[in-house]
C-alpha cells in the first residue's frame, strides 16, 4: 500500500529547506488548491458522462456515439459551449444575489469534497471532527440554492427554491443519525481513522443489521439532499421548467449543474468511506494470501471503485422510479426515515454496549 | 512586528468580518442584509479555525451559517414581497442608535483594554472531540451539563409553541 504521506511530507521539507515556512505553506495550500479544483472539474466531466451513458443503458438507448469513440469527446464538447455561452442577467432581479448564489453553492460543495480522504496520506481537511465538518459544509448549498430562487425574480425559480430548502433540511436530519450511527460504532469522527479501523472488515459488515439499515437510510436521503430522481422535485421539468436555476445560463447555470453532479459523488463517496471502508481493500480476516494480494491494488483505485459504483447505485434509482410529490417526500421523511433512524441509533448502542458486533 | 502568514490570514478575515458587519447594518434590503451576516458568520468561523478550534468553527458553520441564516431567509422569501425596502431612518432613531453603538464600543475597548490576557494556553493542535464531550456532559466542576439540559428544554418549549401557532383550531 503506498502512503502519499511520505510524498507530501518530501515536498514540504524540500519547499522549506529554501523559502521562510510561511511562505512554503501558503504556496502549498495553493498547489493543493489548484489540484482539488482540477480533481473537482474531471470528476464533474466523468460523472457527466456516466450520468448520460447509464441513462441511456436503462433506457435501451446508446446514449452520445457520435463525437469522439463512444461519445466520449462529447462531454467535453459541452463544457467549452459552456464555457462560450453568454451570462444573461434578468431584469428586475437583485443582481448582486442572483450572481453571488452559484459560488454559495459551489463552495459548500468544494468544502465538503475536501473532506473525502481519496488515499493513505491523500486528506486535505482531515479535522478531528470531520464528518460534523461534512455536515456543516453540506448545509450551506441551502443558503445559495434558496439567495438563487430569489435573485431570479421568477415564480417557477421561487417555488422550486422553497420546494428544494424545505427538501433538504428534511433530508439532512436522516443522513447526520444514520452517520452518527456510524460514529457511535467507530467512536471517532475523523475520516483518516474511520477509514483506518475499517482494516479488519467494513463497517457495513462489521455493524451488520443497524449498520445495514443505517447504510439503505443514508442512500435514499443522501439521494434526496442532492436532489435527484425520484426526489428531483426542485427542479420538475413538467411543473417548474427547471427550478431554482431557471433564469441561470452560461457558466452560472454550468457551477449549479457541476455542483449537482459533483454533490452526488460526495454523497457516494462518504458512503464509501464511512460503510464501505473507503481506500481500504478488502480484508477478510484469517485469509493472509488473499489479503495481500488485495493490498497490492492502490487505494484510490478502491476509493474510486467503490464510489463510483455507489454513484452507479444511485443513478439506477434515478432512472428507474418516478417523481414523488411534495407530500409524499415530506412524509417518507418525517414520519418514516426519521424514526426509524433514530430506533436504529439505538439499536446500535445497545449493539456496541454489549459487544455484538465483530 | 513580524509579519506571519497568520497575522496576514487573520488580518483578511478581521476586515472582511468588519466590511460584511457594516453593510449588513447599512443595506435597505432584507435578503442582502441577511446574506452579509451569512458572511460575518462565515469570517467567524474561519476565525476560530485559525484558532485551531475547529469542533467550534463547525458548528458555527452548521448551526449559525446552515441553520440560523436558513431560518432567516426562509421566513424573509415566506414574509417580504417583491421591491421592499427598509424606510428612511428617522433622526432621532440615528442619534439613539449611534449613541448606543458609541458607548457599547467603549465598554467594550475599555475591557479589553485593561484586561490581562493569560499566555498562550493551548498547545499547537485541535482539541480532542472527546474531551469536549466529557465537558459537555459532565456533572463535576467545569462541567456543562446543566446548561446543556435547559437548552433541550427551551427548544422543546419552542416546538410545542410553534406547534400551538401552527395549529388552527
Amino acid at each position: 500500500m503506498i502512503d502519499f504521506s511520505i510524498i507530501t511530507s518530501w515536498i514540504h521539507g524540500w519547499l522549506t529547506s529554501w523559502m521562510p515556512l510561511g511562505l512554503a505553506v501558503f504556496l502549498e495550500c495553493v498547489i493543493v488548491g489548484v489540484c482539488l479544483l482540477l480533481l473537482y472539474a474531471v470528476i464533474a466531466i466523468v460523472m457527466i458522462f456516466m450520468e448520460r451513458k447509464v441513462c441511456a443503458a436503462f433506457q435501451c438507448r446508446l446514449g452520445p456515439m457520435r463525437v469522439g469513440p463512444w461519445g466520449t469527446v462529447q462531454v467535453f464538447c459541452d463544457v467549452l459551449k459552456m464555457l462560450t455561452k453568454e451570462i444573461i442577467t434578468v431584469r428586475h432581479s437583485d443582481r448582486f444575489l442572483y450572481n453571488l448564489a452559484p459560488y454559495i453553492v459551489i463552495l459548500a460543495s468544494v468544502l465538503a469534497f475536501a473532506c473525502l480522504p481519496v488515499a493513505r496520506g491523500l486528506e486535505i481537511l482531515d479535522f478531528n471532527v470531520g464528518v460534523f465538518f461534512l455536515m456543516a459544509a453540506s448545509s450551506i448549498g441551502v443558503v445559495g440554492i434558496l439567495l438563487a430562487g430569489w435573485g431570479s425574480n421568477n415564480k417557477y425559480s421561487l417555488i422550486g427554491a422553497m420546494r428544494s430548502g424545505a427538501q433538504m433540511i428534511s433530508y439532512e436530519l436522516s443522513i447526520g443519525l444514520s452517520i452518527l450511527t456510524i460514529v457511535v460504532l467507530t467512536d471517532t469522527m475523523q475520516f483518516s481513522e474511520i477509514v483506518l479501523r475499517q482494516a479488519d472488515g467494513w463497517f457495513l459488515f462489521k455493524g451488520h443489521l443497524p449498520a445495514l439499515i443505517a447504510f439503505v437510510i443514508y442512500l435514499i436521503a443522501g439521494n434526496a439532499e442532492v436532489n435527484r430522481g425520484p426526489f428531483d422535485l426542485p427542479e420538475a421539468e413538467s411543473e417548474l421548467t427547471a427550478g431554482y436555476h431557471t433564469e441561470y445560463s452560461g457558466m452560472h447555470f454550468g457551477l449549479f449543474y457541476v455542483a449537482e453532479f459533483v454533490n452526488l459523488f460526495i454523497i457516494s463517496g462518504v458512503a464509501a468511506t464511512i460503510f464501505l471502508g473507503g481506500w481500504m481493500p478488502l480484508h477478510i480476516p484469517g485469509w493472509e494470501g488473499f489479503n495481500t494480494v488485495m493490498d497490492y491494488i492502490p487505494g484510490f483505485v478502491w476509493f474510486f471503485a467503490k464510489a463510483f459504483f455507489v454513484v452507479w447505485l444511485l443513478m439506477w434509482i434515478k432512472w428507474t422510479f418516478p417523481r414523488l410529490r411534495i407530500d409524499q417526500i415530506l412524509t417518507l421523511e418525517w414520519k418514516y426515515l426519521v424514526p426509524i433512524g433514530l430506533v436504529n441509533l439505538l439499536l446500535m448502542v445497545i449493539v456496541v454496549v454489549f459487544k455484538l458486533h465483530f | 512586528m513580524e509579519i506571519t502568514l497568520e497575522l496576514i490570514a487573520f488580518i483578511i478575515l478581521a476586515l472582511f468580518i468588519c466590511v460584511s458587519a457594516v453593510l449588513a447594518a447599512t443595506t435597505k434590503r432584507i435578503l442582502r442584509a441577511a446574506t452579509y451576516l451569512l458572511f460575518v458568520l462565515f469570517g467567524t468561523a474561519g476565525i476560530y479555525f485559525q484558532l485551531n478550534y475547529s469542533f467550534l468553527g463547525a458548528v458555527q458553520l452548521l448551526i449559525y451559517a446552515g441553520g440560523i441564516t436558513v431560518l432567516y431567509v426562509f421566513s424573509i422569501l415566506l414574509t417580504s414581497s417583491e421591491g421592499d425596502k427598509a424606510p428612511e431612518l428617522k433622526s432621532y432613531k440615528f442619534i439613539a442608535g449611534l449613541v448606543a453603538t458609541l458607548l457599547s464600543l467603549g465598554v467594550c475597548l475599555w475591557v479589553m483594554l485593561r484586561h490581562d490576557f493569560l499566555p498562550q494556553h493551548f498547545e499547537h493542535g485541535e482539541l480532542n472531540v472527546r474531551t469536549i464531550g466529557h465537558a459537555l456532559m459532565s456533572a463535576d466542576k467545569y462541567g456543562y451539563v446543566l446548561p446543556f439540559e435547559v437548552i433541550s428544554v427551551l427548544l422543546l418549549a419552542c416546538i410545542v409553541g410553534g406547534i400551538l401557532i401552527a395549529r388552527k383550531r
